[in-house]
């Protein structure tokens, strides 16, 4: 079981600068997101965009925005449960709750940040009939272990990033690997294309273009797909793997039945106070939250992030006083024994 | 003065609204739906309207000459479910008073 003082669902900006927030008020915290990366958004969706309304940043790139983020929680400490979905929350007798992911990690904490944004990232499954009784019997929409496919024959869908990148990966991995896109041109990085022709030339990769899967077949597993060529007949390729790759989409999830007050595809909080939600101890920040006059914007998470903070110090310190110190005058220790602080003024006379 | 367009769009359970769309406030269709509300929060314009998603999917139903698709819609599109002839992604359609009385229908979420 891994403890903490606040455990924070999602590891986005909002998610991120909590860490840092409450680090200042000495508060631990660990974030899970479904992800395998931290950065939530900003380095799944558009990791090489620009972003002009982060306060000081005349511009910076979500991904970099991430990174910075990243630095700067750094000395907390925070911990990661990266790659899984938080399924179900338990509230304790002791007044804290249990938080289960969807592979039975568990988390106990004092305080929880929903920090979900649009929520969880689900990947997206083309309409093929009987698709969904083949899942982990040979079809995958996300690959979490390249092995299982050695010596194997794969078929992957796609044309973005992903669909290029693991067919290249893959090519080295399994014993034949084809790539179906439904048009000639992909959408990825210029050097991915370019790696993907190379392989293509070497016969490496078989590329079926302008093409969709459109049925799936098998007995106990899948054993064959039926790919249609624009133009032509359908054909069937017998396979032992398919993994469409068509990106992911947020779904609000599980949070949706942890009777939390939900409106709008989102969660309603108390924005006179601190953002708690109508379950007292759990808080909702950043784009996850609503209230009259939200703003989905990363600038209003920040603040939001902030104040909750406050709330969670008083409700983990109970009856203790506390007093706004500013980072210029305190400096920072951080958890890992590091201090920063602001230099000491020079007293010197002049002669 | 400024002059609002009509736009009628059907709604993803087929209902029809015809609504005013304003011309001066730099809107795209996707910003329009949500103006109006005819999609939940969250299920259109997920990605914020850089055709990096397919949220804000519509079919063209009226025969106005629409900018031409870029690249990245164009290559989101391929990517998209539900596709048809007349598909476009609404965040890169610009509100403008040649687009009076459009009419389009939300692709069904995926």
């Amino acid at each position: 079981m891994i403890t903490t003082d606040i455990l924070i669902i999602g590891a986005g900006p909002t998610g991120l600068f909590t860490v840092f927030e409450a680090g200042l008020l000495k508060l631990k915290c660990h974030l899970i997101d479904a992800l395998p990366q931290p950065g939530g958004q900003c380095s799944e969706i558009y990791p090489k965009k620009p972003i002009y309304d982060i306060p000081a940043y005349p511009e910076i790139l979500a991904g970099d925005l991430t990174d910075k983020l990243l630095e700067q929680s750094k000395q907390f400490e925070p911990g990661f449960t990266l790659g899984e979905r938080a399924e179900t929350i338990e509230k304790q007798s002791d007044g804290s709750f249990v938080v289960t992911t969807n592979k039975g990690t568990q988390h106990k904490a004092t305080v929880v940040a929903i920090a979900g944004g649009l929520g969880s990232f689900e990947p997206r499954k083309p309409a093929i009939e009987h698709l969904q009784s083949f899942e982990d019997k040979g079809v995958a929409y996300i690959i979490k272990d390249p092995e299982v496919y050695r010596n194997k024959k794969v078929v992957i869908a796609g044309g973005g990033d992903s669909a290029l990148d693991w067919a290249i990966f893959l090519s080295d991995v399994a014993s034949e690997v084809s790539l179906i896109h439904r048009r000639n041109e992909f959408r990825g990085a210029l050097d991915s294309v370019d790696k993907v022709q190379e392989l293509k030339d070497k016969g490496l990769i078989k590329l079926i273009t302008p093409a969709e899967v459109t049925a799936v077949f098998g007995e106990t597993k899948l054993e064959s797909i039926e790919v249609v060529k624009l133009g032509e007949s359908a054909v069937r390729i017998q396979t032992d793997a398919f993994i469409p790759l068509f990106g992911l989409s947020p779904k609000l999830g599980p949070i949706a039945d942890w009777g939390l007050e939900i409106e709008k595809n989102a969660i309603k909080v108390n924005n006179a106070l601190d953002y708690q939600t109508n379950i007292p101890g759990v808080f909702a920040i950043g784009d996850v939250n609503t209230y009259p006059g939200k703003l989905k914007l990363i600038l209003c998470g920040f603040h939001e992030a902030t104040l909750m903070c406050q709330a969670a110090y008083k409700i983990i310190n109970p009856g203790k006083r506390y007093v706004l110190k500013y980072t210029t005058v305190s400096g920072i220790d951080g958890f890992d024994g590091s201090r920063k602080e602001a230099p000491k003024a020079v007293v010197k006379s002049i002669e | 003065m400024t002059l609002d367009v009509h736009i009628q769009i059907t709604d993803r359970d087929g209902i029809r609204h015809d609504v005013q769309a304003p011309t001066d406030m730099a809107l795209n269709l996707m910003e329009v739906v949500r103006l109006f509300e005819l999609a939940p929060e969250g299920t259109i314009g997920v990605c914020g309207g850089m055709a990096m998603c397919a949220s804000c999917q519509c079919y063209i139903h009226s025969d106005h000459q629409l900018t031409e698709k870029l690249e990245d819609e164009d290559a989101m599109l391929s990517e998209a479910f539900n596709v048809k002839p007349t598909s476009r992604l609404g965040c890169q359609i610009q509100i403008n008073p040649e687009l009076e009385g459009l009419q389009i229908e939300l692709a069904p979420e995926d």
